[in-house]
């Protein structure tokens, strides 16, 4: 029958309409505005319309995501910070779009470097988001954000006191990465410890 | 084992002893053929021995001194390839026979290295730039030519460590923005080309038809225009609605990726490479950290091999399905299948954002291996996915086009091009197995751990736009298939050989990787020279080069079905463009 095929195609449409709703029973009142509702409809049960209401509602973002870094400092018992940061430039030499500017702090008596950063650009418009200065890290000072929110009418060229969040605000984010980094830190300078046991 | 790292066997130089050597660089491969001779050669390449498709061209500019046109050929039937080149004096005018003649397929190549290198081919048919516009001035790929805000050759730059101060590109010109003329260079009184060797290039446009001196219309479609997919633009003849001659016009996104490309590190290379195709980055890491591995001589253990074939056939579903959807939305069925492919699609790139950080620009692979595992539940994720939502969907989207009759008589019978033109015309992919022609690279040349999955090569025999349309149906159902064994076969074990390095040690050599992308066979050529840096780094990319038939394609037909025609060849901007 020739326009069969029509009608049938048209039934897949009508079904979903008719899904759309059936789902907005089932799940009455928590389908839409509710962590529940959206992982439900982020699921492979899903039915009918998925569609997230942003900005009203947000998806999760995975413990994984990356967007433009920022410098973990780690909060002394006094209230002042200390900067992770060694400015040994490995992020600044991984970085493909070549976005990380590093000015190094000389000691002013010897000349020699500290390790510690004078300044710390990032130029987010030219960051590709790639992780690669998070990736290979030595010690785990730089790390991707999860605030994707950073739209403005400016350039965006952080400098280091725009960049610098506390390790409490990375364990917030990303819990298992932290621990993880926790754990190979705590291994270290234990191996360090029985080290300069063992020399003395 | 995966046959990858061997070339064809054949003695090239048995056909010509005194003008054929063989390539004596240490981890090079091939032959070196006297450009006198380059035509003999390739027209015996083709007719006795077999190799039907010529898969790459590319220039290397070895400066001072050398420059130097490399061709890969492979045979459709499948096994390896054979690689031979051409060596001439880098002085101008530099000229190389053309092999347009004996491979369709090289002319858009052809007009990219002219573009690009400066090398001339002589009895090219329609020798234009074709990336940059005319009246640009120099060959970018030329080691000694340098862009505007030239730093460095070679990343990472000193000015960011260790005498990091931060500059911005816009100080850097009077006009506060990101532009530099040439001295002595006046925008008021500039006189540009005009186009007239773009018009000139298209068929006769004024006939005397029964007496009648008529204009055929010239039609530009695009750059702006919907059915182009981005900034594409073909300058089109027309004898009513009729395509009497067709020219795509591209470049408008071109941003020199290769020229980056041996700037960066190898390593950088990998963030750059999701920018090609970014619907399928996964799929581009994959050829890249091929070419690299088969340099480096690593595999990578079971593991990553199987995560990155479970990517890579995601991957694969989620660009059919797109495809599927746009191509009705071109059609004019305004975005109810486009959505529906959407949602699916958004399933799979949760799983890409869960396994990788990003949705698109997965950046996903490294030399050896793949950056991360599947953080927990995520194998769940996709198991469910694959055997359960995603064949219901596939299904479901054959109900709702297979048999509509309006979709099938706008697509049933309007040939896109037959197999043996395809292969002539080096089309790769879905498209050339539409056409009849049962190529694949994961069978033909099986690299990663494909030899061990029970699949069909997906094949249609018509070639017309319905089967062009179906085949992507079949495919999406032979992924399903492959990545159903891929999980339940997945074993346990690291995902990385060695220890990650962000400088990796690529010893000197020449590699060619190449994988099936979904919209055809991916290449990367690569030299080293053993410094943290490429050589030369060069991306043979299936939607340029599927593309150099699209007026073959496209003559005779109407102009409404040249949409549709571009919309099955599945072409995406980042990757024409590079």
């Amino acid at each position: 029958m020739y326009g069969k095929g029509i009608i049938k195609g048209l039934g897949v449409t009508l079904r979903r309409f008719i899904d759309t709703y059936l789902d907005d029973f089932a799940w009455w009142g928590r389908r839409y505005f509710n962590p529940e509702g959206i992982a439900h409809r982020s699921s492979k049960n899903t039915r009918g319309i998925f569609t997230v209401q942003y900005p009203e509602e947000k998806l999760p973002v995975p413990e994984e995501f990356r967007y433009v870094p920022f410098l973990v400092y780690d909060e002394r018992g006094d209230g002042g910070q200390e900067i992770r940061c060694t400015s040994c430039g490995i992020c600044a030499k991984v970085c493909p779009p070549q976005c990380i500017w590093i000015v190094r702090t000389n000691d002013p008596q010897t000349g020699r470097p500290v390790p510690e950063p004078a300044e710390f650009f990032i130029d987010a418009d030219i960051c590709m988001n790639c992780g690669f200065c998070a990736e290979y890290c030595p010690f785990d000072a730089i790390i991707m954000d999860h605030d994707y929110e950073i739209a403005s009418y400016q350039r965006n060229v952080f400098n280091m006191q725009q960049l610098l969040k506390p390790a409490s605000y990375y364990k917030g984010i990303r819990p298992l990465n932290y621990q993880r980094n926790e754990q190979e830190r705590q291994a270290k300078l234990a191996a360090k410890a029985a080290k300069t046991e063992a020399a003395s | 084992m995966a046959t990858l790292d061997r070339t064809d066997t054949l003695d090239l130089s048995a056909l010509a002893p005194e003008s054929v050597k063989a390539d004596t660089r240490p981890s090079f491969e091939g032959w070196i053929v006297d450009k006198a001779k380059l035509i003999d050669v390739a027209t015996a390449l083709r007719d006795r021995h077999g190799f039907d498709l010529l898969s790459s061209v590319t220039g290397v500019d070895y400066f001072p001194d050398t420059m130097e046109v490399v061709y890969h050929a492979y045979r459709t039937i499948g096994g390896p390839g054979i690689v031979f080149k051409v060596q001439v004096p880098r002085h101008d005018p530099i000229e190389i026979p053309s092999l347009t003649p004996v491979w369709p397929g090289a002319e858009f190549q052809e007009r990219e290295i002219w573009d690009l290198f400066g090398i001339r081919f002589t009895d090219h048919p329609d020798l234009r730039r074709i990336l940059m516009w005319e009246g640009f001035e120099g060959h970018p790929l030329r080691k000694d030519w340098r862009e505007p805000f030239y730093e460095e050759d070679y990343k990472p730059l000193k000015s960011r460590w260790p005498e990091g101060h931060y500059v911005s590109s816009e100080d850097k010109t009077v006009y506060k923005d990101n532009l530099q003329y040439p001295p002595n260079f006046d925008p008021e009184k500039a006189v540009f080309d005009g186009e007239a060797s773009l018009y000139g290039a298209l068929a006769r446009y004024t006939t005397t038809d029964a007496g009648l001196k008529t204009d055929r219309i010239v039609l530009n479609l695009g750059p702006q225009h919907p059915s182009t997919h981005g900034v594409f633009r073909a300058a089109v003849v027309l004898d009513g609605e009729t395509i009497v001659s067709l020219k795509p016009v591209m470049g408008y996104l071109h941003r020199n990726h290769e020229k980056i490309g041996e700037r960066n590190t190898y390593l950088q290379n990998m963030p750059y490479t999701d920018r090609l195709d970014y619907f399928n980055s996964m799929s581009n890491n994959w050829g890249y950290s091929l070419a690299v591995e088969k340099l480096m001589g690593v595999r990578p253990p079971e593991r990553a091999e199987y995560l990155r074939v479970i990517m890579a056939e995601l991957s694969r579903i989620q660009n059919h399905l797109i495809l599927i959807g746009m191509l009705l939305n071109d059609l004019g069925a305004m975005f109810t299948p486009a959505l529906y492919a959407f949602e699916e699609r958004e399933l799979i790139l949760d799983i890409f954002e869960a396994a990788s950080g990003s949705r698109m620009m997965c950046n996903y692979h490294r030399f050896g291996g793949v950056a991360r595992d599947l953080p927990d539940g995520v194998l769940e994720k996709i198991r469910g996915l694959v055997l359960e939502r995603l064949p219901r969907k596939a299904d479901e989207f054959e109900r709702l086009l297979t048999e509509n009759e309006i979709f099938i008589s706008r697509m049933q019978g309007v040939k896109v091009i037959d197999g043996d033109d395809a292969v002539r015309y080096s089309i790769t992919g879905p498209v050339l197995r539409a056409a009849g022609v049962p190529y694949d690279v994961r069978r033909a040349q099986p690299y990663g751990v494909y030899d061990r999955f029970e699949f069909d090569v997906a094949l249609r025999e018509h070639g017309d736009l319905y089967d062009n349309y179906l085949i992507r149906l079949d495919e999406i159902r032979q992924s399903l298939r492959i990545l159903q064994q891929a999980v339940s076969q997945m074993p346990e074990g690291p995902i990385i050989a060695g220890k990650p390095q962000y400088q990796v040690r690529v010893p000197a050599g020449e590699a060619y990787g190449r994988i099936e992308a979904p919209k055809g066979e991916l290449g990367y050529y690569l030299v080293s020279t053993g410094k943290p840096n490429p050589w030369r780094y060069h991306v043979r990319a299936p939607s340029f080069i599927n593309i150099t038939a699209l007026e073959k394609m496209c003559v005779g037909k109407k102009i409404a079905d040249f949409v549709v025609i571009l919309g099955v060849i599945d072409i995406v901007l980042g990757e024409l463009d590079r």
